[in-house]
């Protein structure tokens, strides 16, 4: 996975943050993520966002779930091993229903939910950079990507002026990894790479 | 808050349409009650009582059902419904005029004894019968008369002391304490309305008054089927209204958030109806016991067939492949042509649900239903128009208005 050079700044009030995403957003900058303590309402907006796809997967796993039982029973039961079960026709669709239903319900959830740990890259031995361990806590964290032409300083000024209490300045793995947290990137230890 | 439009006025034009539709609604009604209605032919009188019964039923209870939705959101703490509550709390007021419909067309059927729609009236069938003689504890005119007259004098009474504590919120301001005890005073309110229902809506009420036009036969879904039914209905009801007047510019501070709310409960509570549905419909068709199958034979397999499953598509198919996306319980338009569907779907589920058993030989489907039908829109537009008027459209007041200000799904 790729290293980036990302610039953090800690807010610790989100009356403070929205305006500051605001602000970041019209700059000009990148925002890489937002990590809060809880689901703040209205943020997804703030970032611009695009609304999730999850629900599309959702219902194409559902379907394929209700196609997977109904094709399956009646195969079985017209085709591979007709049984007269108290003189119901072969083809006896309102006993498949529940099925049916159930087959459609556990696609759907377990689906949804491997495709949601995917989309979060969560996931055991799965393992992320942490750009401050506060942000599980009591911290709002924005992390904005670097380019070629970012003034480090500039910017960080700017999150300052901004109402940021905290800022710094990191190169870390922007994605997920599967093993270990590398000497450089303990998160709990949270070296912070000075930049000239 | 002094910019928000909280009056409503009913426009001319509404006005004109409701008395044009109750005029043509009751030339339908009155030249059906001679011709029918009173008339030698038993089975003319059958159709006509029958499919006046069936529509005043199914009225009365999807607006109850604008009350029953106040109550358990009132009970679950629920804000959101603040900022159009008055919209529920207006269709709700029709309970007492729709009900007494119900009860003189009730009252009608069973002292005049019409044994071809209750067969229960018939005294000597029910001595020689010993299934009807084992249910005659509860399939007896007394019993029928009094739980009848019990049910809608208190879904309008304790309906009318919810309306009436909501009216405070209009008054003055109130501070965290007062607030607190408006609260507590609605939620006990709430739940003596919400228990009442139970006892009626959710158990006894629809066995009465519906499942035991087939006295002999019985399904322990039924009252949950029909409640279902006119919850659905009574949601899509509010929806339109919702949607009405958001269209001629009031109720500002309801939002496509609270519209999706709504959507949901629509969306929901098919799908739950659909369960009960398909529950009710299974287990006989399991068991295969001629005595249980006797209800479905005719709507299944006999002239109902085709609005049978044309009641699954409407009701079930069509809301949830339309209503499932997000963006859709959002969209003003999609909505509004899902209410209609859904209330008109519910319509001929009620339809099937007692003419199919009164009617079992041909389906009576014709202008006698619609032209009872646009006599209760009518009633309807106008008493609910009249009810909107009457009180400002938001409770300024109330303690969770804020909450419902600010909602967001």
């Amino acid at each position: 996975m790729a290293k980036k050079k990302f610039v953090v700044g800690c807010f610790d009030d989100e009356a403070a943050l929205f305006p500051a995403v605001k602000k970041v957003r019209t700059a000009g900058y990148k925002i890489h993520d937002v990590y809060t303590p809880f689901a703040v309402h209205g943020l997804d907006h703030a970032l611009g966002l695009r609304e999730t796809s999850l629900h599309t997967a959702g219902f194409i796993y559902g379907i394929t779930g209700t196609s997977t039982a109904l094709s399956c029973i009646s195969w079985i039961f017209t085709k591979d091993w007709p049984l007269n079960i108290g003189g119901k026709p072969h083809f006896a669709l309102p006993a498949w229903i529940p099925i049916m239903f159930e087959l459609t319900v556990l696609f759907a959830a377990v689906g949804m939910v491997l495709t949601f740990l995917y989309i979060c890259q969560l996931g055991p031995f799965v393992k992320k950079h942490h750009f401050h361990a506060r942000a599980t806590d009591d911290l709002f964290v924005m992390v904005i990507e670097c380019t070629d032409k970012t003034n480090v300083d500039d910017l960080r000024g700017f999150l300052s002026s901004n109402g940021a209490i905290e800022t710094d300045c990191q190169i870390a793995e922007e994605g997920w990894w599967i093993g270990k947290y590398d000497n450089d990137d303990m998160p709990f230890e949270n070296k912070q790479i000075v930049v000239a | 808050m002094a910019s928000l439009r909280t009056q409503f006025e009913v426009p001319g034009k509404m006005k004109t349409w409701s008395y044009a539709l109750i005029g043509i609604g009751l030339v339908a009604l009155v030249y059906g009650m001679i011709t029918k209605g009173f008339s030698s032919d038993e089975h003319e009188q059958v159709h006509f009582w029958g499919t006046l019964m069936y529509n005043s039923i199914f009225w009365t209870l999807i607006c109850n059902a604008s009350m029953f939705f106040i109550s358990v959101t009132t009970l679950a703490q629920a804000g959101f419904t603040q900022t159009f509550r008055r919209i529920p709390e207006a269709i709700s007021t029709l309970v007492p005029i729709f009900g007494i419909i119900t009860f003189a067309v009730l009252m009608y059927i069973v002292f005049s004894h019409n044994h071809h729609i209750y067969h229960w009236l018939d005294a000597e069938a029910v001595a020689a019968d010993p299934i009807l003689k084992g249910k005659s504890g509860f399939l007896n005119p007394t019993f029928f008369v009094i739980w009848t007259t019990l049910t809608i004098a208190l879904w309008s009474f304790l309906g009318w002391r919810i309306r009436k504590l909501n009216n405070e919120a209009d008054e003055a301001a109130m501070n965290n304490e007062t607030g607190a005890k408006f609260i507590l005073r609605g939620t006990v309110r709430a739940a003596m309305f919400t228990a009442w229902f139970g006892l009626t809506v959710g158990s006894t009420i629809p066995w009465l008054w519906m499942m035991s036009i087939d006295a002999h036969w019985y399904s322990t879904m039924y009252s949950w089927y029909t409640f279902v039914s006119s919850f659905v209905a009574g949601m899509s009801l509010v929806a339109l209204w919702v949607i009405y007047l958001k269209n001629k510019g009031y109720l500002e501070l309801t939002s496509q958030e609270h519209l999706h709310d709504i959507g949901k409960f629509m969306f929901a509570f098919s799908i739950f109806w659909t369960y009960l549905w398909f529950s009710q419909y299974m287990l006989i068709w399991y068991a295969n016991i001629p005595e249980e199958t006797i209800y479905f034979k005719h709507r299944v397999q006999g002239p109902y067939k085709g609005i049978f499953f044309f009641n699954l598509i409407v009701n079930f198919l069509c809301p949830l492949l339309i209503l499932m996306k997000r963006s859709a319980k959002r969209n003003y338009t999609l909505v509004t042509f899902m209410a209609v569907l859904i209330i008109f779907g519910h319509w001929v589920d009620f339809y099937q649900m007692v003419m199919g058993s009164l009617s079992k030989e041909h389906v009576t489907l014709g202008w006698l239903d619609f032209g009872i039908l646009i006599f209760f829109v009518g009633m309807m537009i106008m008493f609910v128009s009249k009810a909107l008027a009457s009180k400002p459209l938001i409770a300024k007041h109330h303690p969770y208005l804020k909450e419902s200000i600010i909602h967001q799904v």
